[in-house]
């Protein structure tokens, strides 16, 4: 009898623990949405696509590639930049704080047009 | 030139805008207090001396909106140097002197071509340096082959010039290397040695979205902090612009091939149009009068209409 009363208390604990983690592990995906990806592409001497709009808070990974030659990804306001080479991929985890329309640019000089690859990030609410 | 005559420097100056600082009228006696206080008393003081800076000649441009004189402003600016009553002591010339192209051959053509139209000049020592433009393709390659090193220093009547690289590195940097040369070069020099640096890019950050910043210019200031007279001439963005930091003046210049606006003044970074009613508007070149004792120096824009 009393074995038996173990055996369902084991039982009731292991259901109970199960669900809650169950239910711990639904709060904590339904909190960290998934990160939507942003491709861009660099090419001299323009940005593809060179408006991007996203919303306040809402996490975001810019994946970052050139056809042809090294650039650069600079959005001053954010404080983000990286090199962009070609045959990688650069990768950069970014979550929009304020709204606004920022610029971006090529920082590293590719030539004639270079002051003229720029793009335009819009944030909004 | 020998000694400054300081009724023809300010007739000279009657050929473009007005001096930025005073000329050192009534700053004689202040002059030599502080060169007491600086060590220079009892020691012979090199004669105060001027120089030219042209910059952003851009040769090779064409734009016909934009300067449709294109091929003759680099030629006219040469003319309004040799036309000087005074000659400088000597010229620099703070980058672009060519405009960018991917042909390496067409990059050397213009070089050639720039090369034999400043040859015209009378004066004798002029020292050039470079732009993206002209270096941030193939790293100075082309460059060096037809003007010498990139960074370099050289003295003249105690005003020791270190010119900077900016540039060759296409990300906008000086690097780890050229900042090591430079603090070495800097621990030559007494604390209070007057130093002038000239370079292409802005050491600080005057508006990096429109490329208008060097990225470690930061750790470059940081190098001349100590050094009491140290002044920045500076080429890049096309205008005069004056700022300080620091005690450390910053001082860029016009082009030679077309103006750009004050930073950020429009969305997009575009070169002004010409404007047919004021033909070479907001090109120009510059007379630099270095007073050496007073580690000041005077400024004279000329342009090239000569009115």
């Amino acid at each position: 009898m009393h074995r038996k009363k173990r055996v369902l208390i084991a039982g009731a604990l292991f259901i109970t623990a199960t669900i809650v983690s169950g239910l711990a592990f639904y709060v904590r995906a339904d909190a960290l949405p998934a990160e939507r990806e942003i491709h861009i592409t660099a090419k001299k001497f323009e940005f593809t696509p060179d408006t991007i709009t996203l919303k306040k808070g809402e996490p975001v990974v810019l994946v970052l590639s050139s056809q042809d030659r090294k650039h650069g990804f600079h959005l001053r306001e954010f404080g983000i930049r990286a090199d962009v080479n070609p045959g990688e991929t650069a990768r950069i985890q970014f979550t929009p704080n304020k709204t606004g329309k920022f610029i971006f640019s090529c920082d590293v000089f590719c030539g004639e047009g270079h002051e003229d690859m720029t793009g335009t990030m819009v944030v909004t609410e | 030139m020998g000694e400054m005559d300081r009724r023809g420097f300010i007739k000279l100056a009657g050929l473009g805008g007005g001096i930025v600082f005073a000329s050192s009228l009534g700053l004689n006696t202040l002059g030599s207090v502080l060169d007491y206080a600086n060590g220079y008393a009892g020691k012979k003081v090199e004669k105060d001396f001027y120089f030219v800076q042209l910059s952003d000649t851009h040769w090779g441009f064409s734009g016909p909106k934009v300067n449709p004189d294109a091929e003759g402003t680099l030629k006219k600016a040469v003319q309004v140097v040799n036309s000087l009553e005074e000659q400088p002591d000597f010229i620099v010339f703070t980058g672009d002197l060519t405009h960018t192209t991917d042909d390496v051959q067409v990059r050397k053509d213009r070089m050639a071509q720039f090369k034999d139209i400043v040859g015209r000049l009378k004066v004798p020592t002029v020292h050039f340096m470079a732009g993206e433009h002209d270096a941030s393709l193939d790293r100075g390659d082309a460059y060096q082959q037809f003007f010498g090193k990139l960074n370099y220093t050289f003295d003249h009547k105690d005003v020791h010039f270190i010119v900077l690289d900016n540039v060759s590195d296409p990300g906008a940097i000086v690097g780890d290397s050229q900042l090591n040369w430079l603090k070495a070069d800097l621990k030559q020099q007494k604390p209070d040695a007057r130093i002038v640096v000239l370079t292409h890019r802005p050491l600080f950050d005057l508006y990096p979205d429109w490329d208008w910043a060097t990225k470690d210019g930061a750790a470059v200031i940081d190098a001349l902090m100590p050094h009491t007279n140290v002044t920045v001439f500076y080429g890049h963005i096309h205008q005069e612009h004056h700022q300080m930091t620091g005690h450390i003046a910053h001082h860029s210049a016009k082009s030679l091939m077309f103006p750009l606006p004050a930073p950020g003044s429009v969305p997009k970074k575009a070169a002004i149009p010409w404007d047919a009613s004021a033909p070479y508007k907001g090109l120009g070149l510059r007379n630099i009068e270095a007073q050496v004792r007073q580690a000041k120096y005077g400024i004279t824009e000329l342009n090239l209409s000569g009115g």
